[in-house]
């Protein structure tokens, strides 16, 4: 793909790598008992070692452990048999210990790859340094006072898995992607709900610019980006900055930043001089953590299909395009619920196309404009696949089926009740199409006469005339045959 | 290791500890010589020593992902300096 | 009836020769009468309010009614506990440790809080901020008690109460213990857990007991010993009954000299104490051999690395956000945690987060951190090593008896030194015990420290009730 960005002088290319903080969806926290509950009311999920009363110790949670490998396995990496938890040591007023317990030079997890398909077609890999397991940090509120901050500890001592690329991201549109991609990979694992409202979901962003064919440049952070829109608004603003300093004969110095989101520009959190010294050292407070091949093989077993595997499945099983494929995978709810379609009618298993067609037009459309959820979906796959189902019987058109849709969107119904209700089943009758095809020509007789004198373009004039005087009922396919025979 | 000035007062910003003046050469002449004591330990070989983080041969415990509610808001915030509603406060960061 | 022994008190309490609560007034009694500051914390009207209560429970248990010090260390829940830091001036834990609720449960009564050295960083209790404690041995001295569990040491030998805990993380039991005239147990680092406990370096530190002798320690030991499954580095093992396995009998029991301990410098006093335990040892039917442990010399450089490079990370949390105390000074939380920091921190608490922390800062981690740990690993495999060969190892505790209060204060690295004997052991998680035999040439008292492998207690209390019954 070509990702040149033209500045007034240059060539440029961008480079970027994320380091993305993932929630781990657990009970409990990291290193303590508390509930993990999101917007409970303030310091109600702390215990005593959240707030780090003195005398407290860190017993990690096992299920945060299983979860992190099973994300390791879902990213093709490397698990780590043996790896260490350290302090990271800082001040700040939502950080009770003075240090968060991370894992620093022995992550759980290794080196591993992200698959992304770029709108072109082409598929790109992009490779993960790393992940591990660390603290969260609880909130501090600047805006409750003038002269004070508020702090909640709720948050303090989550787990958080952070999984950290390699800079082989070009865009901010592969940047998009690619936090897509790892959202839908982490849901289908279960690992983490990949809601960036909540925060479950934040990224650094490490962002430089090159000139075509040099080494790369300075890069700047810019810190806790917490939706897509954000990180792809951060990384062009800063490729701008970054190139105009250039261009201008200036020097990138590597700072962390800021992204300000009202105002969509990024702004200087600390320089380099500023950069924190976090005296790293292994937590004495917690031995090694060590693993057994059989502990991963038991959670490799848990594994399901995976957004990859299942999009191939869907193009080799289900003949559709890569593209069909790649949407419906995209969330495991919208995969699922294709295959329950497929599941509740067995003889829709050849129409699969038309299937995804309803749901990519149809059903997304209506579920966008409510700004609803595939899962909270008024219309059941059930219902749907009666629908498409009435379609492929030729019991109703397509055009007919849309409104039947509407209905059953709007009122929870199913297909067959409201088609008998209203009456719309479509006509297939060749008598009573013929009978409506006389109307129409009888009514139409200058129409006719144009036609037989080689207006031929006047045919979908008659088929639109058949069709309305049939209330949009009649077989379009047949209403067609019919009238080729009646007039030729 | 001679600590100077400017080393003495990085450390205490990092360890947030105001020194005052008077205290700043007393506790770099301190850091000094226990540090040149310290530095005896290069007198021993330890190439191929693995280092010794904890002296316990246990495995490392592993919790069950189960909750204890606590209702912790008073329980953490029994002892607090500075409260208001459910939350501590503290003074504001300056930027 | 002299109130020195557990054991017989405990007979005396089960025939009721003497109620729990005649008990615990004489030592209410001696407490207020003391002028030693052994205590940060004492309150009469509690220790009654125990009493009654353990007098209605019917059945027995096993320190029923026997008044323990706390070292103030230990969080006890609903009474002020300090560290002996003004930063914690105020705290109220709304928890129990987990050792001080084990004493609970066997029917112990709390009867104080019990003083040390700021965060227990210091071989004098001098540097608490609720004042100095005096050495009852001989109070016209103006000695030390030692440190950094001072209170307790004192407490014991002024005979305040039966028994006390401690926390020794790198002497901080068997030095105040040797200096006070009282046995002193560090057991097997893991072996207590040190859940509630106020964390000084946390791969060192570990709780003991004080006792007026062997067969009382062996008693309080079992008591506080024992899995907990919220300390991780707690070891699940089961805890023997030391008291009823105990055996004087030591014949056959091999005992390693360190020839590394015989340093130049110490007095005579010393080495003709440690000469004169060997001796007896042998007479009683021990057989001595000459051991080395190469990197003795190393132990203390290498404690002064880890043991501060833990402070200072353990010690951040006292910020003045969540508890204790906060400085006036607040115009920014840069400042207020500056402020707080400074106002609430001793001198040695922060001499020990500064080297901490430098050892820890980026470029420094590997010269010094890295190398004190491998040389960490050296110690411990002198002691693995040694340990094939013997049974246990004798030392002194000390390098001289009490000293006097503030001799020391000037010069960090001489008040380190009186961790020379005991500091290895903590390095390598081994038990120590330190016994009182023989005196000084003026008469005070000096410990006899005996260490063996890894959950072997029950052999220093063998050879420490030999050792004991053996001092003239
Ligand atoms: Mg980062
Ligand atoms: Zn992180």
């Amino acid at each position: 793909m070509n990702n040149i960005i033209k500045g007034k002088k240059f060539n440029w290319e961008l480079v970027v790598g994320i380091e993305v903080h993932a929630q781990i969806s657990s009970n409990s926290k990291l290193f303590s008992s508390s509930p993990t509950k999101f917007g409970s009311t303030p310091n109600s999920q702390v215990s005593l070692v959240d707030a780090a009363m003195p005398g407290m110790l860190p017993v990690i949670n096992e299920f945060c452990i299983t979860q992190a490998i099973k994300t390791g396995l879902g990213l093709k990496a490397k698990i780590n048999n043996k790896s260490i938890f350290d302090r990271k040591n800082y001040f700040y007023a939502d950080l009770p210990q003075g240090y968060q317990i991370s894992q620093y030079k022995h992550p759980i997890v290794g080196e591993g790859k992200v698959e992304i398909d770029l709108p072109d077609g082409q598929s790109k890999k992009i490779r993960i340094i790393r992940l591990h397991l660390e603290q969260d940090a609880g909130k501090s509120l600047h805006d409750q006072s003038p002269n004070k901050t508020y702090v909640d500890l709720n948050r303090s001592g989550i787990a958080l898995m952070e999984i950290v690329s390699e800079p082989d991201l070009s865009s901010a549109e592969e940047a998009a992607i690619y936090i897509n991609k790892l959202r839908t990979i982490l849901r289908y694992l279960n690992t983490c709900d990949g809601n960036m409202q909540e925060g479950s979901l934040r990224a650094d962003v490490n962002i430089s610019v090159k000139k075509t064919g040099e080494k790369n440049g300075t890069r700047c952070e810019v810190k806790n980006l917490n939706s897509i829109k954000f990180i792809k608004q951060a990384i062009n603003y800063e490729a701008k900055r970054q190139i105009d300093i250039l261009e201008d004969g200036g020097n990138i110095e590597q700072n962390t930043l800021l992204f300000d989101s009202k105002l969509g520009i990024t702004k200087m959190m600390r320089n380099k001089e500023e950069a924190h010294d976090y005296r790293y050292f292994p937590d004495p407070d917690l031995l090694p953590l060590e693993i057994e091949d059989k502990f991963i093989s038991d959670i490799k077993n848990t594994i399901p299909e995976l957004p990859d595997e299942k999009k191939q499945r869907y193009i080799d099983q289900y003949k559709l395009t890569k593209y069909d494929s790649s949407i419906l995978i995209s969330e495991k709810d919208t995969s699922e619920y294709f295959e329950k379609i497929l599941i509740s009618n067995q003889e829709l298993k050849n129409h699969t196309k038309i299937i995804s067609n309803w749901i990519i037009s149809e059903l997304f459309a209506y579920l966008k404009k409510d700004d609803k959820q595939i899962k909270q979906s008024p219309v059941s796959p059930e219902n749907l696949g009666k629908l498409i189902l009435l379609i492929v019987n030729n019991t109703i058109s397509g055009k007919i089926a849309k409104e039947v849709f509407e209905e059953m969107y709007v009122n929870k119904s199913d297909p067959q009740s409201i088609i008998e209700n209203q009456n719309l089943t479509q006509v297939t009758d060749t008598k009573e199409i013929n009978k409506i095809i006389e109307k129409v020509l009888q009514n139409n007789q200058d129409k006719l006469s144009e036609y037989k004198n080689g207006k031929n373009k006047l045919f979908g004039f008659f088929v639109g005339q058949v069709m309305k005087n049939s209330n949009g009922k009649a077989n379009p396919k047949i209403v067609n045959e019919l009238l080729k025979e009646k007039l030729n | 290791m001679k600590i100077d000035k400017k080393t003495i007062l990085k450390i205490a910003k990092l360890s947030k500890i105001k020194l005052k003046e008077n205290e700043i050469e007393e506790f770099a002449n301190n850091l000094s010589s226990i540090l040149d004591w310290v530095e005896q330990l290069n007198e021993t070989d330890t190439d191929n020593i693995e280092p010794l983080n904890n002296v316990s041969s246990s495995k490392l415990p592993l919790r069950e992902d189960k909750t204890v509610s606590n209702n912790s808001s008073n329980q953490v915030l029994n002892n607090a300096p500075e409260k208001v509603e459910e939350y501590f406060i503290v003074p504001k960061v300056v930027e | 009836m002299d109130f020195k022994s557990i054991k017989e008190i405990k007979t005396h309490l089960l025939k009721r020769k003497i109620s729990i609560f005649e008990l615990n007034e004489f030592f209410i009694d001696k407490i207020k009468k003391s002028k030693i500051n052994a205590f940060i914390f004492f309150d009469e009207d509690l220790i009654r309010k125990r009493c009654k209560e353990l007098d209605s429970i019917k059945n027995d248990l096993p320190l029923k009614g026997i008044p323990i010090g706390v070292k103030d260390l230990f969080c006890t829940k609903g009474i002020k506990t300090t560290a002996g830091s003004k930063i914690l001036q105020n705290f109220v834990p709304t928890y129990e440790s987990f050792v001080t609720n084990k004493l609970n449960n066997s029917g112990s009564v709390m009867i104080g809080k019990t003083n040390l050295d700021e965060f227990a960083m210091g071989s004098s209790t001098t540097t608490s901020y609720y004042g100095d404690t005096i050495n009852p041995i001989a109070t016209d001295k103006n000695l030390v008690p030692g440190g950094s569990s001072g209170g307790s040491a004192a407490a014991v030998s002024a005979n305040l109460c039966l028994g006390a805990t401690g926390t020794d993380t790198g002497g901080s039991i068997r030095q105040p213990a040797s200096f006070c005239g009282v046995v002193g147990i560090k057991p097997t680092y893991g072996l207590c857990s040190r859940w509630g406990i106020i964390a000084f370096a946390s791969s060192l530190d570990q709780a003991g007991i004080f006792s007026n002798n062997v067969e009382d320690a062996s008693i309080l030991l079992k008591e506080i010993a024992g899995y907990d499954k919220n300390d991780s580095t707690s070891s699940d093992i089961t805890i023997p009954n030391y008291f009823k396995k105990i055996n004087e009998n030591i014949e056959g029991k091999v005992i390693g000299i360190p020839k590394e301990y015989d340093l130049p410098n110490i007095p005579d006093e010393i080495k003709i104490v440690w000469e004169k335990a060997r001796k007896k040892l042998e007479k009683g039917g021990a057989k001595i051999i000459n051991i080395s442990l190469k990197h003795t010399k190393y132990a203390l450089p290498t404690y002064y690395i880890i043991a501060p490079a833990e402070a200072s990370s353990n010690l951040a949390r006292y910020d003045g956000v969540r508890y204790g105390y906060r400085s006036k000074s607040q115009n920014n939380l840069e400042e207020m945690y500056e402020s707080t920091r400074s106002e609430g921190f001793g001198n040695e608490v922060k001499r020990r987060i500064l080297i901490g922390t430098y050892v820890l800062s980026a470029g420094y981690y590997d010269a010094y951190y890295i190398k004190a740990q491998k040389v960490r690993k050296l110690i411990s495999n002198d002691f693995n090593d040694a340990f094939k060969e013997c049974d246990a190892i004798l030392t002194p505790t000390t390098p001289s008896p009490a000293f006097q209060i503030g001799q020391k204060e000037d010069d960090p690295i001489k008040m380190y030194l009186n961790d020379i004997f005991t500091v290895p052991a903590s390095l390598a998680g081994i038990p120590g015990i330190s016994i009182p035999f023989g005196k000084s040439k003026d008469n005070l008292p000096l410990g006899i420290q005996i260490l063996s492998k890894h959950f072997n207690e029950q052999v220093l209390f063998d050879l420490g009730l030999f050792l004991e019954k053996n001092n003239e």
